[in-house]
């Protein structure tokens, strides 16, 4: 069942949570650079994912959130229960979780930003 | 200079001395459960005389012998060396011979047994699944080139103080189990091997004489190994001798992660045997 030793797992882990800081910090501050609550318009927004620059920083957060958030929540479920089902069903489960909100949220990008629906 | 030190050692003294309360006699509050025997778990407070030197094992050792003596303790060497007599007192893991009655504060003494051990009776735990963890890591020097059988073989491995250093703390553990009845991790997860084991891994991983380093990295390096210490530390805290095992769960996951390196300069037998 594993395919990665526990500490390149955790080297995964405490890389993604390092950089996610980073993205978010990027993605905060560029809320900054007009009003608040101009930021968050309908216009603006759209206007944000039709900008190449943002719509990676935007997919590198999904990405580096969900394998840091799904990884930590294993780590969590791990903890509650041992026995070689609840340890393998967790695995698999957090991997098909993390796997459908990067699929689902590459999708919004996807489709905010027009890309293949023109 | 001599002077200097005599008054620093007095003024140590009259600090400690102020800690200490003194008292005449003190009530235990002794946990009793006895499952076999679908005994319900109760207190029972037995008034003890004690002097200022009296422990804490002292008192419930003259409970046991002149009030009531079906209460079950473990106990040895009575002088912090055998681990034994682990338990908790007002609530925190201590060996019971290593704490006078005079450092505790209130005249009622509450003792029940460590938590994460199974229970046994009254204060005695199960150590089994704790000395299988430490059995686990494999906790001895693993060497082919030391042929301990080929008498015209053996010698001596020489070691610096600099590399006894590395190891020294972690082998003053005498495996009391108080450290793996704090840790938050272990009272969730039983595969988890506690402070005490991992602890023991670095010793034995960092210790230049040992060539197993690789086979003991891949037992701790598991889902419920080494990644699940979770920084709490109430390990190094309770620890009667002065180790710090979380210092030695960060010291091995340093090397896991590649932030430190290990090496051996095992000594070569042969080669000492000539210069011999
Ligand atoms: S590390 Fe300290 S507390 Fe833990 S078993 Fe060893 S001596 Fe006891
Ligand atoms: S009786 Fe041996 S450590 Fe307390």
């Amino acid at each position: 069942m594993a395919m990665l030793r526990e500490s390149q797992i955790m080297k995964i882990h405490y890389i993604t949570g390092i950089a996610a800081l980073f993205v978010v910090a990027a993605h905060i501050l560029m809320r900054l650079i007009m009003p608040y609550n101009l930021s968050l318009e309908y216009d603006n927004v759209i206007a944000n994912y039709h900008n190449m620059p943002y719509v990676v920083l935007l997919e590198s957060i999904l990405v580096l959130i969900a394998i840091h958030g799904f990884n930590g929540l294993r780590i969590i479920l791990l903890e509650l229960r041992q026995s070689k089902a609840w340890e393998d069903g967790v695995t698999v489960l957090t991997i098909v979780a993390m796997m459908a909100v990067i699929a689902y949220g590459t999708r919004t990008i996807i489709v905010a930003n027009g890309l293949g629906f023109e | 200079m001599i002077d200097l030190i005599i008054e620093k050692i007095e003024k140590m003294e009259k600090k400690h001395q102020k800690k200490e309360t003194v008292r005449s006699s003190v009530v235990l509050k002794v946990y009793r459960a006895n499952r076999r025997a679908r005994e319900s778990a109760h207190y029972d407070s037995i008034e003890v005389p004690v002097e200022r030197w009296t422990t804490v094992l002292d008192a419930l050792l003259y409970a046991k012998a002149y009030k009531d003596s079906s209460i079950g303790i473990r106990y040895s060497c009575r002088m912090a060396s055998c681990g034994s007599c682990g338990m908790k007192i007002n609530g925190i893991p201590r060996l019971a011979c290593y704490t006078k009655v005079s450092e505790l504060e209130g005249s009622t003494i509450t003792v029940e047994p460590l938590t994460n051990f199974p229970h046994m009776r009254d204060l005695v735990t199960d150590f089994s699944q704790f000395f299988a963890h430490h059995r686990d890591v494999q906790p001895y020097i693993q060497n082919e080139e030391a042929d301990i059988k080929d008498k015209a073989k053996l010698s001596e491995f020489m070691q610096t103080p600099e590399d006894l250093d590395k190891f020294l703390q972690f082998s003053y553990c005498i495996k009391c189990g108080l450290c793996y009845s704090a840790c938050p991790t272990v009272a969730t997860d039983t595969k988890f091997p506690g402070p005490q084991a991992l602890s023991q891994a670095y010793r034995y991983f960092i210790d230049n004489r040992d060539a197993g380093g690789k086979e003991r990295i891949n037992i701790v390096d598991d889902r419920h190994g080494i990644w699940r210490c979770h920084f709490a530390g109430s390990c190094s805290s309770v620890c009667p001798k002065g180790v710090d095992p979380a210092l030695g769960i960060q010291l091995l996951r340093g090397h896991l992660l590649g932030f430190s390196k290990n090496e051996k300069k095992v000594a070569d037998l042969q080669e000492r045997l000539k210069k011999d």
